[in-house]
Parts: structure tokens; sequence; C-alpha cells
């Protein structure tokens, strides 16, 4: 049972997410109730495949057996061990969200939204823990396809974003199958591992770099980087409201962490052309994080301006890799944990403050902290993360970033920085202008009053993400000191 | 070494955590307790976080630095307190103050009838809790959190009306210390990168050689940004007559006790601490920046006179009697510096007394124009003789706690060979007197019995009980500068430790 | 001279021709304004990469990778992997494409055109109205 863990944490809201709809005909609740478990058991076993790690180092494991180079791998090291806790927490809070939002008198369409979470839960652990390149675009699109449907349950709006979505994504997709396909015409595996091995003995420079030129616009696209975004605002804005935490918190994580792989795992620093698509990678998130920021000063909708912010914090995590060193390549790991928790953190209130009155526009907030005390406190808590005030989490990822490019004299990506987290304070201190002074508008509730100011099933992830960037951030050195297990040695 | 912690050590913690514990239980329950029980809260802790602090006031005096390492807050550096002499000597003020200031909101809040007093309750103890933490910060990111939190608490106590000013002020505070604040960041960064360490040292532990100087002072200047915005150095001090639209025990808090101070603190911090007066000397920036103190504390003087809103006047004069502060930490010699630390205290006592003074009048007359006061020193006679003391006080004369701390400034002054600083100082002291003095006589004018006032009388005891007690306490810190809690002992000592070195 | 680029295309001139249809493939679903028409562009696109890889797989003298009575060397047979990936690639590009052709009846149903200009516009008139709505303090609901 234990040697299975890693295929276990993938496979159970896999296996969960078929049987749901079947189940939610015998019964409304039993559907929901069999993939809200798988996924909570999924959480608990990536904990404890995370303690394991902690302890006995990576875990490699065969599926079915088949032998390495030739099966497919799953690789487990403290880096995505400690993402999976992570994007399976965000997962299970989700899937418990959710269950507030869609038709009540239409149990099948929950049910639908549900299993279509539980795709998208099994997609992003499989990216997060494979070390397969082809399985990866297996799972990329298991996330894409989920992704697409999840979207298109949004309403009119959410239809169109997800059927542009679809063509971009497929782009992204399809480049990304051009680019294994010219490694795997150079080296002749699958296997990251072994294609490492192959590429390092050098030789292959030309093949590389053409690869490398599908696969920088392929990630982009998937993680909405900047010049590669213009899906995502609609996409994240428009999404089915009780998965929106995990849309916007995770998926655009996932391909990070895989272009980390590309770029540090198999081409390593021995690349040739290393330092030149780090300075382009560089470029792109320093644009990004001015551009992404600048967008959503201009917005009144709040999903728009937490859409067009995610443009900017995905800046941040390339341009950890951008500068390259091992610390700064935790700072952005730091950051991808972090923002899981703050962007679905902050979709979360959202979807709370919707909820209760059914609105969305920031003009509308007036004096709500009255009568959401808690969500107002994560809502303050998250943005002041993103801006970057200590003792959030936030904080600490943007010091190891800074750390990293001042041990580089990379001056201007802390001057970068410095603009970004300004640009931040303007509108998200705009957002706590709305929410704490602005009058009220004299917003109706649309469900009377519960016990904690909400169901507990909207509170519950509330309080986790609250208390998750606190304690991320100030227990960030437990957290740095086992990325760096695995990211010592890496990087520049 | 090994450090066994013992309840006695866990004492830095235990003074940050009293405000934050007494914030959180407000916060969450003050909409659900009655008022009393609300403001029993935050009493209780200003008297524990009193006790604790001077109970580490013997050990400091006898030269013992209470050090508290808690775990790594980043790779490599721990957040750590250590309870110095500089640090003990805000310390002090800021937990004396806390108390007789919560005294004296209960009467303004109440008496005034205020809105969302338990966000300001709250906010005012966050506040409190992040100037202590500054206070003992035993290195640089340590600092920084509770200099951060510090300018994020202060916020909601700057818009506390909820109206288009306080709104417009709001933006301007958190313009400028925000923007202060992360280039102050980038400054800690470059720093550690390039020394590897951010302990506090007396005397500093940047070396001249370790930077080209330009960039030394591009860093200098960075990292000390941010105590002259919180300060209110010209040209950065604009925030600071904004913010006087919050509610009088704000402003006090503001301008005497945790903001402002918070930035002379970090100034000294950072030019003595972390540059020590070789490299700040080195590098010129002390020099530039005791100029741009000579050039707050003159204009700030004149722009205070033409001011007739008792706050705002009172808010110019904080402006420039805060540059006496980064003045004698500019001066770099252990008599400035200890009369820096001592102005702390000094100004502390005497600017909340004024503020106070001015509260207590509008909520009893609701003036705020000094030329609308005639006569009112008849009808408040206590309020009026404190704001008096206090006056004078400022203006710096013998036996006023002012004295004290002027008075080694300018020693300081002359031992550098600083005639212009000498020549300023005592400038400044008589144009003191010309922007307070007035209010003071408009306030006792003989013969006018001014009909409007007839039916008002001092304000209530909550109020006028705690600034009568600054006032006292700013005449007997002026005759013996030692009562008490030793502060200037203490503020000698933390000059000596800095230039030990270079003597 | 001619000769080396006889040889270069005789060697992967058929790649050249993968890359063009790819190149088609992303250009139409950039540039087509009606969404049918991208749909079926995204679709020549991944079957260009599907030649890709099954080119990469070609080998001269060689056989179908099925095992056989008669004894054929492991070398004679071509290299059945890029196959075995490219039935993955064909199901997942099966599965965009029914998704695809659902979203497209969906927009169809609640716009009534699937021309993007058309499309644009009727967006833009759904915006004013939530705006007009929200003015008239009406506000929730929003999708």
């Amino acid at each position: 049972m234990t040697a299975n863990i890693p295929v276990l944490v993938i496979l159970l809201p896999l296996c969960s997410a078929l049987p749901c709809l079947a189940l939610t005909k015998v019964n409304r609740h039993l559907g929901n109730a069999v993939v809200k478990i798988a996924c909570l058991g999924s959480f608990v076993l990536s904990v404890i495949q995370l303690t394991e790690v902690v302890k006995n180092g990576p875990i490699h494991y065969a599926i079915g057996n088949y032998a390495v180079p030739y099966g497919i791998e799953l690789v487990i090291d403290s880096l995505n061990a400690v993402l999976l806790v992570a994007f399976s927490l965000i997962g299970i809070l989700t899937l418990i969200f959710a269950g507030n939002f869609g038709d009540r008198k239409r149990p099948m369409m929950i049910a639908a939204a549900n299993a279509e979470i539980a795709l998208l839960i099994t997609g992003l652990l499989g990216m997060t823990s494979t070390g397969d390149v082809f399985n990866l675009y297996v799972f990329l699109e298991i996330t894409s396809l989920s992704a697409y449907c999840l979207i298109s349950l949004g309403g009119s709006r959410g239809v169109v974003s997800a059927y542009r979505y679809m063509l971009v994504g497929t782009i992204a997709a399809t480049f990304y199958l051009l680019g294994i396909g010219i490694l795997y015409g150079a080296t002749g595996t699958l296997n990251m591992g072994d294609m490492a091995k192959i590429l390092n003995e050098g030789g292959h420079d030309n093949a590389m770099l053409v690869a490398m030129c599908f696969l920088i616009p392929a990630f982009g696209i998937k993680m909405a980087l900047f010049p590669f975004h213009g899906w995502q605002p609609s996409a994240y804005a428009h999404a089915e409201p009780g998965s929106r935490p995990l849309i916007t918190g995770v998926m655009g994580k996932v391909p990070a962490l895989a272009m980390f792989r590309f770029f540090f795992c198999i081409y390593g620093t021995d690349f040739r052309f290393v330092r030149l698509s780090l300075i382009l990678l560089g470029v792109f998130s320093v644009i990004g994080m001015l551009y992404g920021s600048i967008m959503a000063m201009g917005q009144s909708d709040i999903r728009k301006i937490l859409a067009y912010s995610s443009v900017a914090q995905i800046g941040y995590i390339s341009l950890g890799f951008a500068i390259g060193t091992p610390i700064s390549l935790a700072g952005a790991f730091l950051h991808m944990l972090g923002h899981a928790f703050m962007k679905g953190g902050l979709f979360f209130c959202t979807g709370a403050i919707r909820y209760k009155y059914g609105t969305a526009d920031i003009d509308n907030f007036g004096r709500i902290y009255k009568k959401m005390p808690l969500t107002c406190g994560l809502l303050v808590i998250a943005s002041l993360s993103m801006i970057g005030i200590p003792p959030t989490v936030g904080f600490f990822s943007k010091w190891y970033l800074a750390l990293g490019a001042a041990g580089r004299h990379e001056w201007i990506y802390i001057a970068v920085l410095v603009i970004s987290s300004l640009l931040n304070a303007v509108y998200f201190f705009k957002l706590i202008e709305k929410v704490f002074i602005r009058q009220s508008a004299g917003l109706k509730e649309r469900w009377k009053s519960e016990e904690f100011e909400l169901p507990v099933s909207i509170i519950l992830p509330v309080v986790v993400c609250f208390l998750a960037i606190l304690g991320l951030g100030l227990f960030n050195v437990r957290i740095i000191d086992i990325l760096l297990m695995t990211l010592e040695g890496v990087g520049l | 070494m090994m450090n066994y912690l013992t309840a006695l050590e866990l004492r830095p913690l235990y003074a940050v955590l009293v405000s934050l514990i007494a914030s959180g239980l407000i916060y969450v329950l003050g909409e659900h307790i009655r008022p009393n029980a609300r403001e029993g809260i935050t009493l209780t802790a200003a008297v524990l976080k009193i006790i604790i602090v001077y109970s580490m006031i013997p050990a400091v005096l006898a030269g013992t630095e209470i050090r508290l390492e808690l775990f790594s807050i980043v790779k490599g550096v721990s957040f750590a307190f250590n309870v110095d002499a500089a640090g003990m000597v805000f310390a002090c003020v800021a937990s004396t103050l806390w108390i007789l200031t919560s005294i004296y909101s209960i009467g303004y809040m109440r008496g005034h009838g205020e809105q969302n007093q338990t966000g300001y309750y709250a906010a005012f103890a966050m506040c409190l809790c992040a100037a202590t933490g500054l206070c003992f910060a035993a290195n640089l990111i340590t600092f920084f959190i509770f200099f951060e939190v510090l300018t994020v608490a202060t916020y909601p106590l700057v818009v506390h009306y909820r109206d288009a000013e306080g709104t417009m002020s709001g933006r301007k505070y958190l313009a400028y210390t925000l923007i202060s604040g992360q280039i102050f960041f980038a400054g800690i960064v470059i720093v550690y990168a390039v020394t590897g360490t951010m302990e506090f040292t007396p005397g500093g532990f940047i070396k001249p050689d370790m930077m080209p100087m330009p960039w030394m002072l591009l860093v200098f200047f960075m990292m000390v940004g941010a105590g002259m915005v919180k300060a209110g150095v010209m040209p950065l001090h604009s925030w600071l007559p904004a913010a006087m639209v919050a509610p009088t025990p704000v402003s006090a808090l503001l301008h005497a006790v945790a903001v402002v101070k918070a930035g002379a603190f970090c100034t000294l911090r950072v030019v003595l601490y972390v540059f020590g007066p070789e490299a700040a000397k080195a590098c010129k920036g002390a020099e530039i920046l005791a100029w741009m103190a000579v050039f707050t504390i003159i204009v700030s003087s004149f722009i205070a006179m033409r001011k007739y809103n008792l706050k705002a006047r009172l808010a110019f004069s904080t402006v420039g009697q805060l540059s006496y502060i980064v003045l004698g930490i500019c001066i770099l010699t252990p008599y400035s510096t200890a009369g820096a630390l001592y102005h702390i205290v000094a100004h502390a006592f005497m600017k909340i007394t004024l503020f106070m003074a001015a509260g207590a009048i509008f909520v009893t007359t609701h003036k705020k124009d000094i030329r609308e006061m005639v006569g009112i020193g008849r009808r408040m006679p206590y309020t009026m003789i404190a704001f008096t003391a206090a006056s004078i006080g400022i203006a710096g004369f013998p036996f006023f706690v002012g004295f004290v701390s002027k008075a080694n400034i300018i020693m300081g002054a002359v031992a550098m060979g600083k005639p212009v600083f000498v020549a300023t100082l005592i400038a400044s002291a008589l144009l003191a007197l010309t922007y307070l003095m007035p209010v003071v006589l408009v306030a006792f004018k003989k013969n006018v019995d001014n009909p409007e006032f007839e039916k008002y009388g001092e304000a209530a005891p909550a109020m006028l009980v705690p600034l009568i007690i600054t006032a006292v306490i700013s005449i007997i810190l002026g005759v013996f500068p030692n009562a008490g809690l030793h502060l200037f002992d203490l503020a000698v000592m933390a000059g000596n430790q800095i230039f030990m070195p270079y003597m | 001279m001619m000769t080396t680029i006889d040889a270069f295309l005789a060697a992967k001139g058929i790649y050249l021709l993968t890359l063009l249809l790819l190149s088609l493939g992303v250009a139409g679903v950039i540039v087509c304004n009606n969404y049918m028409k991208k749909l079926i562009c995204m679709n020549v696109m991944q079957v260009a990469v599907i030649f890709f890889f099954l080119c990469l797989g070609q080998k001269d003298p060689g056989t179908i990778p099925v095992a056989m009575n008669e004894a054929v060397k492991a070398a004679e047979y071509i290299n059945p992997l890029p196959h075995g990936l490219m039935l993955t690639a064909i199901v997942v590009s099966l599965g965009t494409t029914g998704v695809g052709l659902s979203l497209l009846l969906r927009i169809k149903e609640k716009y009534g055109t699937i021309e993007e200009d058309d499309l644009l516009k009727k967006q833009a008139q759904q915006a004013r109205r939530d705006k007009k709505r929200r003015e008239l303090h009406h506000p929730g609901d929003d999708e």
C-alpha cells in the first residue's frame, strides 16, 4: 500500500470522477460525497508521501513495474512532494466550496462540475508527479479538457472564453508535442532523467534550441505568462464560480513546474543557450509583472482584477527561474505555494461575497466587512501578501527572489520587484478601501445569515487559506529547507 | 553556547505579544462585549506591557542585553530580539504613553461619540505591538517586519472617519510609507547580499571599503529613506500634516509616540547600528542628512507660524522636532546621540501633552482654529497650563525636559565644530516660541471673557488627568533627567556603546 | 549545388511538409473569423504533429512492428513507439474536437452566431446592458 502512494494520489480523484455521475443518479449526495472522500484521501496520502520523501529522499515509482526508460515513471522529489500537498489541499477545499454553487434543483449539473473538478485535480497532480515527458502531455490534456469544461459552465461568456482558451491551449499542447518530438528524435527516450543524461553528453545543442523555441510558448501559454496570457483574464473571470479557486490558484503553476523541469533538470545549465533563454524569460517576466498590475488597476470587476494580477504574479515565478540560482528558484517555488493560497483564497472570498450578495463589482463592496468580518480578514491578509508585506508569505518569496537577484548582481530585477509590489499595492489598497471605507451599497443578502456569517463549507476554505498564508510566511524556512533538498546544485 | 529559555528570557516576546493578543481580542470580541469590557482589555494589556518593559530596565542598566532568538525567519537569519539601551528608551516611552493615551482615548472617543471604536482600539494596540517589536528587534529583517506592520496598522487609524478627506490622507500616507518601505526592503537585500549579516551592531557592521562610494551613498539613502518618511524629514513630510484628519488621540499617537518616533528610531538604527559612524561619514550620507534636517527645522517652524489650525501647527512643530533627533544622530558624537535618544523621550511627553490639550479643547468647545480660542484659558485653566508648560519645554527652556536633550545635541555639534548646526538649534528654540506662545497668549488674553465659552469647563477627567500627568512628567524629567526609569543613563549608555570603538 | 538541396529534400523534405502543414494550421486558428474554421484548422495543426512523429519512427528498409512467425531482426522493424504515442495523441485530439464542437453548439445557441466579429459585437451589447442594469441598482446575478 505505502509503496503505491505516488500513483494512488493521482488515481483516487480519477477513479472517483467517473462514477460520480452514475452515483448521483442513485442518490443526489452520494456522488459528491465519493468525490470529496477520494480527494481527501489523495490529500492525506500526499502528506504521508511528503514525510516519506523528507525522511528517505526521492521516490521513483515505475507504473506497472515496466523497467524505467521504457515504462512511465513517477518521480517524487522534495520539490513536487510539497507542491502536491498544497495543490491537493486546494483541490479538496475547492470541492468543499463548489457544492454551494450551481442550480440546486439540478443535481446532475452540480455532480458534473464536481466530476470535472476531480478530473482537473487528477491532471494537475499527474503533471506535478510525472517523470515522463509524454505522460506530462497526457496529463496536460486531461487538465486542459476539464478546464475547458469548467470554464464553459460559467454562463454564456464562459462558453466563449472556454472556446478561445481551447484554441490557444491546443496550440500550446501541439507545440509541446512538437518540442518533445524533436527531443525524442535526438535522444530516443521519453524519460526525463534519461533524456537529461543523454542531452548532457553534448552535441544536441541545435535540436535543443529548436525544441526550446516550441517549449517556451507552449508553457508560456499554459502558465499565462506575458505575452502569451491573452486567453487568461476572461477565462479566469468567467469560469464556473465554484471551481475558480482551483483554476486560478493552481492551473497556472503546474506548467511552470514543467517549465522548470525542462529548463533546469533536463536541459541543465551546460546548455549553450541557457543564458540567452534565461534573459528572454526575464524580459517576459518583467514586462508581465508590470503589465499585469497596470491592467489590473483599470478593472472594476474583482474577478478581472485578480485575473490580471495573476499575469503579474506568474511573472514573479518565472522571474525566479530567470534569475536561476538555487535561492531564487526556492523563492519561485515558495511563491508558487504562497500564490496558490493567496489567489485561491481571494477567489474563495470573491465566491463568498457572490454567494451572499450576488455581486462581483467592487463598487458594490462598501462596508461589507461589517457583515463578513472573517472573509474580509482573509481578503486583507491575502492582499497584503500579494503586495509583499511581512509576515505573510508574499514577503518572504519576494525576499528570496531579491536575494537571488542580488547574488547575481541583477539589480534591475530588484528594482522591478519593488515597483511591482507598489503597483500591486495600488489596486489591492483600492480593494481594501472599497471594502472598509466606501459607503455601503445597501446590498440584500440572498441567503439569510447563518451561524458563521456563511455556511461552514465556505468559511472552512477561507480560514484554511488564511492560516496557510500566515503559516507559510512565518515558517518559510522549513519549506525552503525542504525545497533546497532538491534545488541545491540545480541552476546557476 | 546553549541558551536555555526561561520564562524571564522571553520577556521581549511577551512585551510584543501582549498588545498583539489584545488587538486580536478586541477585533474579534469588540462588537459582542460591552465597551467597558473592550476598553478593559486595552488597559489590562497596557498595564501588563508597562510591567514587562520596566522589569527589563535593571538588567539593561547593568550592561547585560537580553537576547532572544526564536526561530529562523528567513534562511540564515533568526527572528530575534535584543533589548539594548537604545531600544529600551523607545520601548519605555511607547509603553508609558500607551496607557496614558488609552485613558485619554476613552474620554475622547466617548466624549465625541465616535464611530468604529472597535477597529480603532484594535489598530491602536497593533501599532503598539509593532512599535515595541521594532524597539527590541535584533536584526534588520525583524525590524523591517515590525516596521511594515506598523505602516499597515496605522492606515485604519488615519482613515478613521471614512470620509473623502480621510481617504485621500490615507492614500497619501500609504504612498509615502509603502514606497519608502519597499525601497528600504531593496536596501536590506543589498546590504545582506554584500555583508552577509543583518545583526544590529553598535557602531555598525558595514565597513567603508565594502562598496564603492556612490553606491554606498545610494544604499544609505535607500535605507534611511524609510526612516526619513516616517520621521517627516523634508521634503518627505507632507503625509504627516495630511494625517491630521484623524481623531486627536490618533494624531497624538502618530505624532508623539509610535509612528514618527519609529521613523527616528529607524534612522538611528540604520545610521549608527548598520552603517556606523565610519561608513556613514565616509559616504557623506550623514552630512547630507544633517543638512536636510537643518533645512527641515528652520522651514517647518516658518510654516507652523502660518497655520491657524491648532493641530496643523502642532504637526509642523512635530516635523521640526523630529529633525532634531535626525540631526543629533547625524552629528555622530556620543553626546549628540544621547541627546537625540533623549529627545525621543522629551518630545514624546511634550508633544503628547500639546495634542491632548488640543483634543480636550476640541471635544469641549469644538474649536480648531487658534484665533477662535480667545480667553479659553480661563475656562480650562489646567489644560492650558499644561499646554504652556509643554510649549516652553519644546522651546528648550532649562528645567524643562526639552533642555536636556537639546543641550546635549548642541554639545555634540560644538564638539564636532559645526557652528551652523549650533546656530540652527538655538534659532529654532526661538522660532518654537514664536509659534507656540501666541496660542498661550490668546488663551489667557487679559480682560476678555469670551461669553461663548461660559458654558464650558474643563474636559472630562479621563482626558484631563493624562495630560496633566504628561506635563508633570515633562517637568520632572527636565529637572531630574534620570528620575524613575534612568532614561538619561540609558541614552548615554547607548551613545557610549556606539562610539566605544572610535574613542 | 542542386544535389545538396536534393539530398536534403530527400532526407528531410518530409519535415518541411509537416512544418508547412503546422504553419497553415496555426495561421488558420489565428486568422479565421469563423469559429468552425478555426476548429478545422486546429485539427490540421494536430495532424501535422502526428505526421511529424510518424516520420520520426519511419525508416527505409523497415517493416511493421508486428511479431511474425519467421524470424525478423529487431533492427528491421520500424520504431513502434511514435505510433503508440500518436494513438494517444489522436484520442486527445478527438476529445478536444468533441469538446470544441459542443462548445460551438452552445455558442450558437446563446449568441446565434459563430462569426467572431458578430460575437464580439453581441458581447459588447451584453456588457452595456449589464452596466445599465447595475446602474439601476440591481446588483447581482451576473454570470
